[in-house]
């Protein structure tokens, strides 16, 4: 908002935005039947006659599919219903069979509930208004230049839980930071893929401005936009649609009281938001129970028994690792972003002796362990390396056993075999000598050998003329000796 | 064996089992009969005749290998055509499904099936499964074999004509606020409503979810049990299906209940009903008290005015839900060449919808239109309330409630087609049963000047079906009316 507030420097013109989120969960099932959830199966193969809607059939709740969706509302902090039931929203459209979607309207299993997001100050606290759980429609295709659209129904019947916020947000990157921790949040609770490129999290923001001219306050209609398919493209959308409500605003004055809620797209290619639909239509959903399922009361068993799987939330395992670990808070970020390396870096954490190297070991996986991750193609948690094992090779860097290039070594040889790290160290002769009584023969004779280099380092050049006895010495140990050891050794030795 | 056709179920399972006839001869008896009598009655839609007889023979090789045969013993049943079958067409009676093959079986199809009952066919209903006299079957026109002139009832005539002209000796039917017991007391058969939930709905195209149940009809008492007992129980694919054990009602049935307590059901006597209905409903009352049983006057004062005016608001805005799927897109009928993706709907459903189901998709969705949502739905589901509660009531102090299963016997065709409300009266005594999800029965209890058949109505506390069709069983022990046949 900074642009347009300088743009018009009389103004105060504040952002306001709430989000309504999509977030497919990881089933293996449909919400109401037991057919596959596969994305990309050839159109119309992963359906029956229960998604299809046919005469007689009849759903069945996923039970699964409810708890993952019980276990993100608690993760939200939301209060959980112990009674909900399912609701029937109808509306004609040729990728919804029953021509109703089968969702929950007055009694959403999850209400205000809120997520903390990094800030530049912290943390923020953005309200969650409810969370409820829903099927998905199918999918129309457009192909061709022909008159007909064809119909795919196999992603009809996906559970789709929706999260809708208050419209707590103020800016298009705090839009972003809570799409990215909303994300982390349901990885790690093992609740979704929440891919946005395959459609498994979908964010529509609701978008409009609250602008103080004059001791005035007016606000801009609230517009709603639809095909973001990935948080750059919604911190766009964001901010252009603040710059477009400003100018629109100040060419007609409209408001919300004398325009209408809209529903614009996103052309990435234009880096625009284009207008959908104009006037909201007078939707009537006529909700009403759905008298094919049975209500979901839930009982204090069940409930203990999802709130056992509830983990610890990402944000407040970033900060841990920052304030307990001694993390960088690039590098708790980085570590945190997947929860498999995330409980990797923990248990190999908890190895280190003396919990000592926290901070050393996030550098490692992230520098040699992701480097060999990706070339991999998979996560730093898939490597074929145990925890302990990284542990050990942190070890030997925090004792100086190895340098840093010989532990990529032995990562290496990790990937091949799973041997303690010392001593694949000691096989390959990559174990340093630091100690100061193994290394004093070794410079005695150094210095003895090379007088000329001795009379450098004792005139003006100083210590920057240690280098090639330096060398000389690690040449003589057959290149164990500890680099800063020998230079720390000759630097006494030498009275420098 | 003379004719297969005029034996009870039971009888012809017996006759079967001890090797007096096959299942390939009772199949053909009753599908020649149908050959007959169907031309005339138009009780079936579709004659299974090749699969009933391959399914006959099949039992009776089984039974010939000495291999064990289900309890059903290759009998002959027919099925409503609301019924999914992967045999044949599915009609509802509707123009809009009068080519659509279900790609599954009903649950009670799978269940006749595995316990060797021989399908003979899909029987004729009202459109949907709306209406009270099947005159709203967009697909075939069925008669009442008492009085040929007449309706069967509705909406599952075909069923309860396939079942009194012996064309079949049981049948399935479904009932939402009536539709097995009315054509059953028209028709002069047994005609059971189950409990909500006391049989799976899966395959049963929908009309109004929370009403619809599936059921049996019989010539008597014993063979609607043993028929209810064949498709009962839980089912996992209906989540309104519940899991009490089923009792084998036979093995009670003959047992009177010491000291049956009857309600006799004062709303149910009021204006309206018929004068030979009401007598012959005095004189079987007056025969069960004649069996030791207890007749005690009740009150449910919201089951008869008021359960019409809830019944047509909870069903009709349950079936504008469910029937919004047929709309030309995925399967049934489409409008031959429509100008736009709104025009596949407007002219599918035009088209190919009748009057009757057009009329109850307006006012459900009405009824559930933001605004009126309050004053129909949510006092409709009060109302259903109060009724539950009248019954609660009334079974505090009785064991079955009775009273007369329909105000009049049957009506001439057409009589009452263009007065919509006439027509909604004849279920005046029998939706509050499915609002309250209580089972309910008809029991022939005479005929009148014409000769048309009078129905008895009792009902029990849900899951009561054991009891209930033992106090029916106690008044048919006292006049057997099943040895009257209609004159074919």
């Amino acid at each position: 908002m900074t642009d347009a507030a300088t743009q018009s420097a009389a103004l105060d013109v504040r952002l306001v935005v709430g989000l309504e989120i999509h977030v497919q969960l990881a089933t293996a099932t449909k919400m109401f039947c037991r057919c596959k959830l596969e994305f990309g199966a050839p159109p119309n193969t992963r359906v029956c006659p229960v998604c299809l809607g046919m005469p007689g059939s009849l759903p069945v709740m996923n039970r699964r599919a409810f708890e993952l969706a019980v276990r993100t509302a608690m993760a939200l902090d939301c209060t959980v219903a112990r009674f909900t039931k399912w609701d029937r929203k109808s509306y004609y459209y040729p990728d919804l069979p029953k021509n109703y979607q089968i969702s929950q309207y007055d009694l959403p299993l999850g209400s205000a509930g809120r997520l903390t997001i990094p800030s530049a100050d912290g943390t923020k606290d953005i309200r969650v208004r409810r969370a409820h759980l829903e099927e998905d429609a199918g999918k129309l295709l457009h192909e061709g230049a022909g008159a007909t659209s064809q119909v795919d129904l196999n992603r009809t019947g996906t559970p789709l839980l929706e999260i809708v916020t208050e419209p707590d947000l103020s800016s298009p990157q705090e839009v972003g930071d809570f799409g990215r921790e909303l994300r982390r949040l349901v990885r790690h609770l093992g609740v979704s893929e929440a891919n946005m490129q395959m459609g498994q999290m979908r964010l529509e923001p609701n978008i409009n401005l609250v602008i103080r001219k004059d001791g005035a306050e007016y606000r801009t209609p609230i517009v709603e936009c639809k095909n973001l398919n990935s948080f750059r493209h919604v911190e766009a959308a964001v901010e252009y649609e603040a710059k477009r409500q400003l100018a629109e605003w100040q060419k007609t004055g409209v408001t919300i009281e004398t325009g209408s809620k809209s529903t614009r797209g996103w052309d990435p290619d234009r880096g625009v938001t284009f207008l959908q639909r104009e006037k909201e239509e007078a939707h009537d959903y006529r909700y009403f129970p759905d008298p094919d399922l049975a209500p979901v009361v839930m009982d204090d068993a069940w409930l203990a028994d999802i709130r056992a799987t509830v983990c610890e939330r990402p944000i407040a395992r970033r900060a841990r690792y920052v304030a307990e670990l001694g993390l960088d808070a690039a590098d708790a970020d980085q570590i945190v972003e997947e929860r498999a390396n995330a409980d990797l870096f923990e248990a190999a954490a908890t190895a280190l002796p003396g919990g000592k190297g926290a901070r050393r070991l996030a550098k490692l996986l992230l520098s040699e362990g992701n480097k060999r991750a990706n070339e991999r193609g998979g996560l730093l948690a898939d490597l074929p390396i145990a925890a302990g094992r990284w542990a050990e090779v942190v070890a030997l860097l925090e004792g100086s056993k190895i340098s840093a290039t010989a532990a990529g070594t032995v990562i290496d040889e990790l990937l091949t075999r799973d041997d303690a790290p010392e001593a694949i160290a000691r096989a390959k002769g990559l174990i340093q000598t630091s100690d100061a009584a193994d290394l004093a023969p070794l410079i005695e004779a150094v210095l003895a050998d090379n007088p000329k280099a001795v009379a450098d380092a004792a005139g003006p050049k100083g210590a920057k003329a240690l280098g090639p006895l330096i060398g000389q010495v690690i040449k003589k140990s057959g290149g164990s000796a500890n680099p800063k050891v020998v230079q720390e050794l000759l630097k006494q030795k030498l009275g420098l | 064996m003379s004719d297969l056709t005029y034996l009870t179920a039971l009888q012809l399972r017996d006759a079967i089992a001890a090797g007096e006839a096959s299942a390939e001869q009772a199949a053909c008896a009753h599908l020649d009969r149908i050959g007959r009598l169907n031309p005339t009655l138009g009780a079936f839609l579709d004659v299974w005749e090749a699969p009933a007889i391959a399914q006959a023979r099949a039992i009776d090789a089984r039974r010939a290998a000495g291999r064990p045969i289900g309890p059903l013993g290759g009998v002959p049943v027919a099925l409503k055509d609301n019924l999914c079958t992967r045999h044949g067409a599915t009609t509802c009676g509707s123009k809009m499904l009068a080519d659509f093959h279900a790609p599954y079986d009903a649950h009670v199809v799978e269940r006749i099936a595995a316990a060797d009952g021989v399908i003979l066919g899909k029987t004729n209903m009202d459109e949907f499964a709306m209406g009270s006299s099947t005159e709203h079957s967009a697909v075939g026109r069925t008669v009442n074999p008492w009085a040929t002139h007449c309706v069967p009832g509705g909406s599952s005539g075909g069923s309860a004509v396939a079942v009194a002209a012996r064309l079949a000796p049981v049948a399935l039917g479904s009932d939402t606020g009536g539709s097995i017991r009315q054509p059953g007391s028209f028709c002069g058969v047994v005609a059971l409503k189950p409990t909500y939930g006391r049989v799976s709905r899966y395959g049963l195209v929908a009309f109004a979810s929370s009403l619809d149940q599936i059921g049996p009809f019989g010539r008597t008492v014993a063979d609607a049990a043993w028929l209810l007992r064949a498709v009962a129980g839980r089912d996992p694919r209906d989540s309104t299906s519940v899991d009490a054990p089923v009792p084998d009602y036979l093995a009670t049935l003959d047992q009177p209940i010491e000291g049956l307590r009857v309600g006799i059901v004062r709303e149910f006597f009021g204006e309206g009903l018929d004068s030979q209905v009401k007598s012959a409903v005095d004189v079987a009352l007056s025969a069960l008290q004649g069996r030791g049983a207890k007749l005690v006057e009740v009150s449910l004062p919201h089951a008869t005015r008021y359960a019409i005016a809830a019944y047509y608001i909870v069903a009709t805005a349950e079936a504008s839900s469910n029937l919004a799927r047929y709309d030309g897109v995925h399967y049934g009928h489409r409008a031959a060449s429509p100008a736009d993706c709104l025009d596949v709907y407007l002219s599918s459903r035009a088209e190919a919808l009748g009057e009757e189901v057009k009329r109850r998709i307006m006012l459900g969705t009405y009824a559930l239109s933001s605004g009126y949502y309050d004053a129909y739905y949510l006092r409709a589901l009060k109302v259903r309330r109060l009724i539950r509660n009248d019954f609660d009531a009334a079974f505090k102090q009785v064991d079955v409630v009775a009273g007369p299963t329909s105000p009049t016997t049957a009506f001439a065709l057409g009589a009452r087609s263009d007065d919509p409300l006439a027509m909604y009266l004849c279920d005046v005594y029998t939706t509050a049963c499915n609002l309250a999800g209580l089972p309910g029965i008809n029991v022939p209890c005479g005929f009148d000047d014409a000769g048309k058949p009078i129905g008895l109505q009792m009902m029990a506390q849900a899951f009561e079906e054991e009891k209930l069709l033992r106090a029916a069983r106690m008044y048919e022990q006292t006049a057997d009316w099943s040895a009257r046949a209609p004159a074919l």
